[in-house]
């Protein structure tokens, strides 16, 4: 660096989000009908036109659509003709959504596109995701997501930080606040059911399905150009922990804690916290590792736990925690999303409205 | 609507990994009935071992056998194995911390029931029968409550080391194509071709598949085309494709059906494969009982003018 002063970052806001209704099955639509409502969504909240974007980033899996290259379908749905600047993460759209705030504070776009999608559907996502385990030691066991997501239940519970009645609250709360949503797929009262894999029952878990969400970015002034009030990333950071699971502790989420500092979460207090945690005892962890007190509000929108399609779960949650910037029911919100087995990956944005 | 179309997809594949030093130790030791883990430059013992330190990322090769014997650090029951998984009964998920190392090891643990398993509970291993040098030549874990066996002195060098494992990993779904897409194929069962008009550029889709890639938009009305097109490019084939029963060299080519604005690909038959042209007139060929033509043969008409199909190259 010379003597001169680097520039200041570039402020990035989430301007608008839409989602799917999130469903069992939608064997009537290919990922592009799926997502496409979505993405027209988006873009008439903000007056948007695709030849208007400057950066479009997307994230899914082809394990969940059993094909190769399965995302170049979907981008007939973003209008990629004349040629656009777009990218492809095979992860969460979160992680997307990282790529482009990054893309923004360059300077390279002042708007950003990000979806993305998962039919869980067609496959089975317990088997499905067992193809993300290490293949020499774990994957050929086929120890299913549930079944880890288990250990890492009963590891908490031997510690003491909870117990089953605890983690049946956490889903009957989620699902309660899951009937004020209307894209939910599971809300009000529902069984807590047998267990799935013990000491996990079906209410502690997540219900499978297919859904698409989206989310535009814009930069600086284009921001509030478009959004009467913005939802400002004033942080965004991602961390990874060992993929042995038996070399980490699972009852705590260093990796969620780390990229929480890392994002100013602790700087000031949070009002409302979008939490990805699809089995009960993540939230009860996660609660821990971010250091949520009681008075903040957790998954308004009833979270993971009413509804879960795989790679666009999290990228709704920072979605959730925008939109109740936008509305004014959050003034500073935590938006946090995982991938990987036991919270392996964790990223968290901090999310805030301009003073009122 | 036409009734959603479905179809079984099997994903399929025998992976073929090539294994690190250490790997390579830790399975051909699974082998023999001997468990190696790898010491860290902090005097830890990971099991299974690794070949960067977690913490500091520095490579480590220093083996140690540990005991075949150990301790439960968490569980979880599984009342329902599925396919695939290290025991056909119901059964436990373990993590197991062997006796001698720090980590510990996910496995199964055969046990009567639940009520039968606890964290810090002794099991032992199970070795399988068969030993091919894989993790599942720890059959399983069992309920295990004699003293720690002590583990031996192995260093991990062996006369016959692995130095790679297949995975096989097989994935089973069921595919739905789709409502533009399930349109077009019901079309063609009939013997016609439909694809999807874009509302705002007017583009007519083939195969469509609900959206107009430059508009981004969705298409819904259905226009028939063809049956009859034109070849405005191609290719000739001279490697034989596995279980594809047909004689090469052929020629496989970008057709324009009549009144479509995206060519679609299809085999070329009926003529020389060198006689084949930019340009060519062709016209599908159906065979009894077949959803989809089986190629395209030359109609006998005049070559189409180039101006008429430039713009769908």
């Amino acid at each position: 660096m010379t003597s001169e002063e680097a520039p200041a970052a570039r402020d990035v806001a989430v301007v608008a989000f839409a989602q799917t209704d999130h469903r069992r099955s939608t064997a009537e639509s290919s990922e592009v009908e799926m997502l496409m409502p979505v993405l027209h969504d988006v873009l008439a909240q903000t007056g948007l036109k695709t030849a208007d974007i400057g950066f479009t980033c997307s994230g899914s899996s082809d394990y969940l659509a059993g094909r190769a290259f399965s995302f170049t379908m979907a981008l007939d749905g973003v209008g990629a003709w004349p040629p656009v600047s777009e990218s492809h993460v095979e992860m969460d759209g979160a992680w997307a959504l990282y790529e482009a705030w990054t893309k923004l504070l360059t300077g390279d776009a002042d708007t950003a596109l990000v979806y993305s999608y998962g039919k869980c559907s067609p496959g089975s996502v317990r088997d499905v995701l067992t193809r993300q385990l290490d293949p020499y030691y774990v994957a050929p066991l086929w120890p299913d997501s549930i079944a880890l997501a288990a250990l890492q239940a009963q590891a908490l519970i031997d510690a003491g930080h909870t117990d089953e009645p605890a983690l049946a609250a956490v889903g009957a709360r989620s699902r309660a606040d899951a009937a004020a949503n209307p894209h939910a797929q599971l809300k009000g009262r529902q069984p807590q059911g047998d267990y799935v894999v013990r000491p996990l029952r079906t209410g502690d878990c997540p219900p499978v399905g297919d859904g698409a969400a989206a989310v535009i970015l814009a930069a600086g002034e284009r921001a509030r150009e478009l959004c009467a009030r913005p939802a400002w990333i004033r942080g965004i950071d991602h961390r990874i922990e060992a993929h042995g699971l038996g070399v980490r502790d699972l009852t705590d989420s260093p990796s969620a804690r780390l990229a929480a500092e890392k994002a100013g979460v602790f700087e000031r207090p949070v009002d409302t916290a979008e939490l990805h945690a699809p089995f009960s005892a993540q939230e009860v962890i996660l609660r821990r590792a971010l250091r949520l007190g009681d008075d903040v509000r957790v998954n308004p929108s009833g979270g993971a736990l009413a509804a879960n399609p795989v790679m666009a779960a999290g990228l709704i949650r920072i979605g959730e925690a925008a939109t109740r910037i936008h509305r004014g029911t959050s003034d500073r919100a935590l938006a946090h999303a995982t991938s990987g087995p036991c919270l392996q990956q964790n990223l968290v944005a901090v999310l805030e409205g301009d003073p009122r | 609507m036409p009734e959603v179309l479905q179809a079984p997809l099997v994903v399929e594949f025998p992976f073929t990994r090539s294994l690190g030093p250490v790997q390579s130790a830790f399975l051909t030791g699974l082998r023999e009935r001997v468990v190696l883990g790898v010491r860290t430059g902090d005097g830890r013992t990971l099991v299974p071992p690794v070949e960067y330190d977690p913490v500091t990322a520095e490579e480590i090769r220093d083996l140690v056998e540990v005991a075949p014997t150990g301790t439960v650090t968490t569980w979880a029951w599984n009342h329902e194995p599925r396919r695939g998984q290290p025991l056909d009964a119901p059964f436990a998920w373990v993590l197991v911390r062997l006796d001698g190392a720090d980590t510990a090891l996910l496995h199964a643990l055969d046990a009567p029931g639940p009520d039968a398993v606890h964290t810090g509970m002794r099991v032992r291993i199970r070795w399988a029968g068969e030993r091919t040098g894989a993790i599942t030549d720890i059959a399983c874990f069992e309920p295990y409550d004699g003293p720690a066996a002590q583990p031996g002195d192995h260093t991990g060098e062996f006369a016959a080391p692995l130095t790679g494992i297949v995975a096989p990993a097989r994935l089973d779904y069921t595919y739905s194509p789709g409502r533009a897409q399930s349109a077009y194929i019901h079309a063609l069962s009939q013997q016609r071709t439909v694809g999807e008009r874009c509302p705002s550029c007017r583009k007519v889709y083939v195969p469509p598949r609900g959206a107009c890639p430059t508009c981004g938009l969705a298409t819904a009305e259905q226009v028939e085309v063809g049956p009859r097109g034109t070849v405005t490019t191609f290719c000739i084939v001279n490697i034989k494709a596995k279980n594809l029963d047909i004689e090469v060299p052929y020629v496989y080519a970008h057709i324009a059906l009549d009144g479509a604005d995206l060519a679609l690909h299809a085999r070329i038959g009926g003529i020389p494969y060198d006689q084949v042209r930019m340009g060519l007139r062709v016209e599908p060929v159906w065979t009894e009982g077949a959803r989809f033509p089986d190629h395209y043969r030359p109609t006998g008409e005049p070559d189409a003018d180039y101006e008429t199909y430039k713009e769908l190259l």
